[in-house]
């Protein structure tokens, strides 16, 4: 690893590309998976509502809540960075991004609370 | 990546992010009233107004999904030329086939 690499790793906003960047390849998995089980209605309500009773169970809830922060945070990392490259420059890039994380992490907390 | 698919994936990504505030209005009040097939399919069924919405929610994320799926492949897994583009697009294919499926299971069913 050269010395360029290792310093920009250390970069805040080096950690907010990968976290946009990973947070979408998260995303990109599940989508399919998330339009599957809604073309379950194809096969009636029921099948849909068993499907829907099955994801009431803890661990599910648990991994939804995961999915709604990795939406928020991907969303609000994404409109700063559309910001970024569509305004003028603003200092405080950290701060936005920060805040985007702080905001996601509400966001998901915010679900848990609601969902359990 | 060329200068059409960046400005693609901005443009999907000024499309998405409204629509996903609203999906996340949505799920917190779907959530908070306990989610159920009816719950979902009575706010659905035969609404134009909901169908418009995810139909152009589907393609816009499948848009913006290939082509971000396409930076990554390129990036971080080597992949170029056509297996890169066939990617893109075969993601892309299967998400909007999908998503529309989806859709018009809650909207037409």
């Amino acid at each position: 690893m050269s010395l360029h690499a290792s310093t920009h790793r250390r970069s805040g906003l080096w950690l907010a590309a990968l976290v946009h960047r990973l947070s979408g390849l998260a995303l990109a998995c599940f989508l399919p998976l998330h339009f599957l089980a809604l073309g379950l209605a194809i096969d009636g309500e029921a099948r849909l509502d068993g499907f829907l009773k099955w994801t009431a169970n803890p661990a599910v809830k648990l991994a939804e809540t995961i999915l709604i922060f990795l939406l928020a945070v991907h969303m609000l990392g994404g409109i700063r960075v559309l910001v970024l490259e569509t305004l003028p420059w603003r200092d405080g890039q950290k701060a936005f991004a920060v805040a985007a994380l702080a905001a996601a992490l509400v966001a998901a907390i915010a679900f848990l609370a609601i969902a359990a | 990546m060329n200068v059409r698919l960046y400005i693609l994936q901005r443009a999907t990504a000024a499309i998405v992010a409204p629509l996903v505030l609203a999906h996340l209005a949505v799920i917190y009040y779907a959530t908070s009233r306990g989610l159920s097939a009816s719950e979902i399919l009575g706010r659905t069924r035969g609404s134009l107004g909901w169908g418009a919405f995810y139909v152009l929610f589907v393609l816009a994320a499948a848009t913006h999904g290939a082509i971000g799926v396409r930076a990554i492949a390129l990036e971080w897994g080597g992949l170029r030329g056509r297996r890169l583009d066939a990617l893109m697009w075969a993601f892309g294919l299967l998400l909007a086939l999908l998503g529309l499926r989806a859709v018009a299971a809650v909207v037409l069913s």
